[in-house]
């Protein structure tokens, strides 16, 4: 493993200062709870927002409605966005892995008809993985697409599909043939672009433990899907899906979930001082300092066309246990009644949420597994 | 990592390295000084690294040397070469020539006092230099030499710039720590996972259960986090200076202790009772680690400071004065 800290890019300083003049205008309407979920909330408004403003799809070529920039310039976006709490959910699967994706793989025809419509923060993307029987172990996953005719017949079920209730597309892993007798599991898998306005979608909302509706079972009966809704090579699905987990695992979407509490949680101390807690507040500090530097490592060498999974795995790792820790820490210094309502609010949201952190984007086994891998345990 | 950086990290391992792994640890802890190591660095010009080149010196950068102090936690630093390159790099900012040989910092405690020459201190911006005249010896749970010395008065003096501060001591040494247990750390988890697969319980290697790999996996995310905490830290120092590195020195200063105490604790439950023996080498870092968290500042004291820092300024603006940082 190896972590080089970039250099900041030419113009960040402009670009940090623009995203917080738009952030405090557009935040004055966001609650506690709004900002505890930030890019599980899902506001279609505020993504055309920030896509007027070119803040999506930032280093897509301009052809395909992207703005050219350099990936730590969108680096620099991701940061504000979350430090602020911004409910980035419409458009933040689309830009980081969506996009991407069909950028690198999919057909001209795709580029065109897709890729403009995220960039301006209007198509909503959700990624369909999980299924009932394949969860951790994502290749035992049982939906298939058939050729038929002029395309492809889906049928199956996936779960836990965020905001697939909201979408206005998934890219769904599936198998197209069967995994062969002793050989890989990982073959015969395929993924395709699904408008989940199809007949023969059904998409059931299900409840979480906070009571909203943010993923959702869904399930497709006899889908016809066109010939040009295979995205990139037909079996090469399982290395397409998990070339792009080191954007997916290594942003600053895996260490600031908790952060806007950490602001509150010092104006908090401030009014009501508590011996000692400047000791634990350092501790906070210095850690949010180590994986900014880890996080931001990663992005360069992403930059450069690296391809730094393990280190990836490391920032969302330790950045999941950070980011879970940190209401806790707030809990131990700060009693409810000596805490403002916001503060009180925003931590009973992060803390019903903090569950989620070391299971979306690959459970905390699964990338130690890979860690251990790296390390030559496994 | 740059190609001279690159260059001068192989040199300084292999010197290191072939002086007979562990072997110059138990000397410097049996109270003897492994003088041909010292003079093969000292041949390398090493102790002058951070001296300008118009003064006399390599002119390498901290990153550079926070890169080779890494090198030595690696292998346990049997020398006192990091201690040397800060003081010389200070003696040099505050116009004094650099003597040759151990240079002892500060009176009380020092780092292998007893071997010194000379000595150095730091009232304000005021630096000296003194003879060492006697030493009463004293140790760290590393075993390594922490003395207290009997200085002659000033052979020396010179001012340290502003960019250096009042603090260039305490700064200087807590990045030297906190780099040489970024070292040592990577050390033990080499030696845990080679242990790991070379020891077989019920039939298999225990590095095949998924209870180990998962404790080391976990440590291999500590050890990243330091090894980026002090590049940073360094980084920020060839950027501004130590005198307003203070604060991402702090962190790796924080981060590492944090790493030492998790990364010790789990490398001596995956060796179990071997780990444990007088004649194995795993204490002979893990003990250093546990005695570098102490020294230039714990994380307790760095915390401290930083979150005073923290909550003076408000939750408004922690992000910006974060970012406002970035060299």
């Amino acid at each position: 493993m190896r972590f080089d800290l970039p250099d900041t890019p030419p113009g960040a300083e402009a670009l940090r200062a623009e995203l917080r003049a738009f952030l405090a205008e557009a935040g004055r309407a966001w609650t506690p709870e709004i900002r505890a979920r930030s890019w599980m909330g899902f506001d279609r408004d505020f993504s055309r927002e920030v896509g007027a403003r070119g803040w999506i799809g930032m280093t897509w070529p301009k052809a395909y409605g992207g703005h050219e920039r350099s990936g730590l310039e969108r680096v620099v976006v991701l940061e504000e966005m979350l430090a602020a709490g911004a409910p980035v959910g419409a458009h933040w699967i689309g830009d980081r892995q969506s996009g991407p994706l069909i950028l690198r793989l999919g057909t001209e025809e795709q580029r065109r008809r897709i890729l403009p419509g995220i960039a301006r923060g209007e198509l909503a993307f959700c990624i369909g993985l999980s299924e009932p029987d394949a969860g951790s172990d994502l290749a035992n996953l049982r939906t298939k697409a058939e050729r038929v005719p002029g395309g492809w017949k889906l049928n199956g079920r996936k779960i836990w599909t965020t905001f697939a209730h909201k979408s206005d597309y998934m890219i769904a892993l599936v198998r197209t043939s069967p995994a062969p007798e002793g050989g890989s599991r990982h073959a015969g898998l395929s993924q395709f672009l699904v408008d989940l306005r199809l007949s023969g979608i059904s998409i059931r909302p299900i409840r979480d433990l906070a009571g909203a509706d943010s993923f959702n079972e869904v399930t497709f009966d006899d889908v016809m899907l066109r010939e040009d809704d295979l995205v990139g090579a037909e079996g090469a699905g399982w290395a397409q899906a998990t070339s792009e987990l080191a954007f997916e695992r290594s942003g600053p979407d895996r260490y600031l979930s908790s952060y806007p509490a950490l602001s509150l949680g010092l104006d908090a101390l401030a009014t009501n001082p508590v011996p000692g807690a400047e000791v634990t507040v350092g501790r906070m500090v210095a850690r949010l300092s180590a994986l900014r530097g880890m996080s931001l490592s990663v992005g360069g060498m992403l930059e450069r066309g690296e391809d730094p999974a393990v280190e990836a795995a490391l920032v969302k790792d330790v950045g999941n246990v950070f980011e879970q820790a940190l209401p806790e820490h707030l809990r131990g210094l700060l009693d409810p009644e000596d805490s403002p309502a916001e503060l009180r609010a925003l931590l009973a949201a992060l803390t019903q949420l903090t569950p989620t952190f070391s299971l979306r984007g690959g459970t905390r086994e699964i990338l130690r597994g890979i860690i251990a891998r790296d390390l030559g345990l496994r | 990592m740059s190609e001279l950086r690159g260059i001068l990290v192989e040199q300084v391992e292999r010197l290191v390295a072939d002086a007979g792994g562990v072997a110059p640890l138990r000397e410097v802890e049996a109270g003897q000084f492994p003088q041909a190591l010292w003079d093969g660095l000292s041949e390398q010009g090493l102790a002058l690294a951070l001296v300008p080149e118009e003064a006399g010196g390599v002119g390498l950068s901290w990153g550079d040397a926070a890169a080779l102090w890494q090198v030595l936690g690696k292998h346990g630093a049997p020398v006192p070469m990091a201690e040397a390159m800060l003081g010389a790099a200070l003696l040099s900012a505050a116009g004094v020539e650099v003597p040759d040989g151990v240079l002892a910092l500060g009176e009380k405690g020092a780092p292998f006092g007893r071997h010194a020459a000379n000595a150095v201190k730091l009232d304000g911006a005021r630096l000296t230099l003194h003879p060492v005249e006697g030493a009463n010896p004293g140790a760290n749970i590393g075993r390594e030499p922490r003395d207290d010395l009997t200085l002659a008065p000033r052979s020396a003096a010179g001012i340290l710039p502003n960019s250096h501060g009042p603090r260039a001591l305490r700064l200087g040494l807590a990045l030297i720590r906190a780099a040489q247990i970024a070292g040592a750390l990577e050390r033990i988890l080499a030696l845990a996972v080679d242990w790991a697969n070379t020891r077989k319980q019920f039939g298999r290697p225990i590095g095949k259960f998924q209870a180990v790999q998962q404790q080391l996996a976990a440590m291999a995310g500590e050890v990243a986090a330091v090894q980026v905490a002090v590049s940073n830290a360094a980084r920020a120092v060839d950027a501004r200076g130590l005198a307003e590195a203070g604060f991402e020195i702090g962190c790796a200063k924080v981060v590492a202790g944090e790493a030492a105490t998790f990364g010790a604790a789990t490398a001596h439950q995956v060796f179990a009772a071997i780990g444990i023996t007088e004649d194995h080498e795993l204490h002979h870092f893990t003990r250093r680690l546990w005695a570098w968290r102490e020294e230039g500042g714990t994380d307790r004291a760095w915390a401290a400071e930083i979150g005073k820092l923290a909550l003076a300024r408000g939750g408004a603006n922690l992000w910006p004065d974060l970012t406002a940082r970035d060299a």
